[in-house]
């Protein structure tokens, strides 16, 4: 019972955490690539720029002497999500707008968000610095200890997990909603089936852009902070997690917001298992098992440091077998 | 002055040129239809006269307004709507999400107009919830028609609804866009099928090369042995 506890902890609590931030980032990369047609490289610093956003409004406001409840930067990702967005729709008017109204190809565009890419990480590093930042600096983190029946070991939840979790699940309904009700969503689900029908049937591309940024930049922002706050906030973070949000993306089907959430957590908690180390759930089993069958130490299928070839095995096989993804959107 | 009416108009894509000093007038509730050979410029002219090609030169008026290239949004407006032949559903959104984003211009409310669609075409009616993309050629096209006629069009613009069809689903085809010519609208139809298209037809237009070869009323057409031998196939 100990060990099963500890794979909740280890295996199925990690990658929750992580499927999530890789799905939130992953929903904004499928509909900005729907919508716009374009790989968005800048995604992955599009969430640290927002986490560093979050960190800067807590920072404000603590200047200020404000007492809160809650550890600031646990509020401040909400504004920061709007600011975030913002910025998102104004580097898009700026840098991709113009490239689109050119009629240039999509490589073009994926060339120019490399660009921006850069651009927000000189950025954040010149306006931050290179070194760790404690999303945490005015109170500490609350860590949750869920007791269960029959076992010493405890379920660990740390604060921004809990809300990492809470907060991927609201905005999964919500985004379902958004796309399956409202009149924006449905036309943002239209613009991505036949971009020249949505013009002939008089949608406003415009708006349909702005409202892929909105939602894009937000869910990145929040990705970016809730993540950073879970570790440290580091200039580097997010640029590590572009390749697993792009796998999540590309193995949910390229295109299909669903499928970027079914891909986050599949690439999520392929790496936390596949670095578990199972020899601790056959450690009860010792007695029972057969003298000459002795329980290795480690029973990890990757070793920690070789986490990140995870996603890329999954996106290995994913392309050689079914190019389309899990929900059949579009090949690349 | 007819309804639409368009003059000595030269389009084409880019630098090349397709269409050049074509004439083609209809009167209001009439159905126009265009005929002619693979690359005679049908379907160019129907793009042109909902403003997708360069239009060099000539123009385009409606109801006496003049809307030679103007954009798909405003002509919207102006109740001019326009059916592709290819790619002209979203085949991810259900039956009724299409019409919706047919009505994407509308802020009123327009639930009545979907009724009368599904009225239209009843089998539609039952395949709402479903994706427009699980459906057959047919209902597909009854679905792109729908959409457009979702902005209550006075000019319906339809390039090749039979295209891919059976005969069975063209005669159905053909039989709704007589019901919907019924209630008042417009429509200017490019049809490879040209015997059963210039049937339905008040006015003909033979286009060959990007120019009227003949132009008269859909009866005349078919009776018009030289008509017969070069473009009807007899």
């Amino acid at each position: 019972m100990d060990e099963f506890v500890f794979f909740l902890n280890k295996a199925v609590i990690s990658g929750l955490i992580i499927g999530s931030i890789y799905a939130l980032g992953a929903v904004g990369l499928t509909l900005i690539f729907g919508i716009l047609r374009f790989a968005h490289i800048a995604h992955g610093d599009m969430m640290t720029l927002g986490a560093f956003v979050t960190l800067v409004l807590a920072g404000a406001v603590s200047l200020t002497g404000v007492q809160s409840p809650v550890p600031l930067s646990l509020i401040a990702f909400i504004p920061a999500m709007a600011i975030t967005a913002v910025v998102a729709i104004g580097i898009d008017r700026m840098f991709y707008r113009p490239l689109r109204e050119r009629g240039s190809r999509p490589i073009i565009i994926v060339m120019a968000s490399v660009g921006v890419m850069l651009m927000l990480q000189g950025l954040v590093r010149i306006l931050a610095g290179v070194g760790t930042r404690n999303m945490f600096f005015d109170q500490p983190k609350d860590i949750y200890r869920i007791a269960l029946p029959g076992t010493p070991r405890e379920l660990v939840l740390t604060e921004p997990q809990a809300v990492l979790i809470g907060f991927t699940a609201v905005a999964v309904i919500a985004l379902h909603l958004f796309l399956t009700r409202a009149r924006l969503g449905k036309a943002m689900r239209a613009v991505s089936d036949n971009p020249d029908l949505a013009r002939i049937s008089g949608i406003d591309i415009n708006h349909v852009v702005a409202a892929t940024w909105v939602i894009g930049g937000g869910l990145a922002c929040a990705a970016g902070s809730l993540l950073s706050m879970d570790v440290v906030l580091k200039p580097d973070l997010s640029f590590n997690l572009l390749l697993p949000i792009f796998a999540a993306a590309i193995v949910g089907g390229i295109g299909q917001p669903y499928g970027a959430i079914a891909g986050g957590f599949l690439v999520g908690f392929s790496e936390t298992l596949a670095i578990f180390n199972w020899s601790v759930l056959l450690r009860p089993f010792a007695g029972v098992l057969p003298a000459w069958l002795e329980v290795p130490g480690n029973l990890a299928l990757v070793p920690t440091e070789y986490k990140l070839m995870v996603p890329f095995v999954i996106l290995i096989i994913v392309l050689v077998y079914r190019p389309t993804g899990i929900f059949r959107g579009r090949v690349l | 002055m007819s309804f639409l009416s368009i003059d000595g108009l030269s389009a084409g894509y880019g630098q090349m040129s397709i269409l050049s000093d074509v004439v083609l007038q209809l009167d209001e509730g009439e159905i126009g239809v265009i005929v002619g050979a693979n690359g005679a410029g049908k379907s160019t002219l129907l793009k042109a006269m909902f403003g997708l090609v360069n239009i060099t030169a000539g123009s385009i008026r409606l109801a006496g307004d003049d809307i030679t290239g103007m954009a798909p949004e405003r002509l919207a407006a102006r109740g001019v709507a326009f059916v592709p032949q290819e790619y002209n559903i979203f085949p991810t959104l259900t039956v009724n999400e299409n019409l919706e984003m047919g009505a994407y211009s509308r802020r009123d409310d327009f639930s009545a107009v979907i009724e009368g669609i599904y009225r239209i075409f009843p089998p539609l009616a039952d395949k709402r919830r479903q994706m427009a993309g699980e459906l057959s050629g047919g209902q597909r096209q009854m679905v792109a028609v729908g959409r457009a006629l979702m902005i209550e069009p006075r000019l319906l613009l339809l390039d090749e609804p039979t295209a891919g069809l059976s005969p069975m689903f063209m005669s159905e085809i053909f039989d709704r866009v007589l019901a919907i010519n019924a209630t008042g609208v417009t429509i200017v139809m490019v049809e490879q099928n040209a015997k059963q298209a210039l049937a339905i037809a008040h006015r003909g237009f033979v286009l060959a090369n990007g120019m009227n070869a003949f132009t008269d009323t859909g009866a005349n057409l078919l009776a018009n042995p030289e008509v017969a031998r070069s473009f009807l196939g007899a």
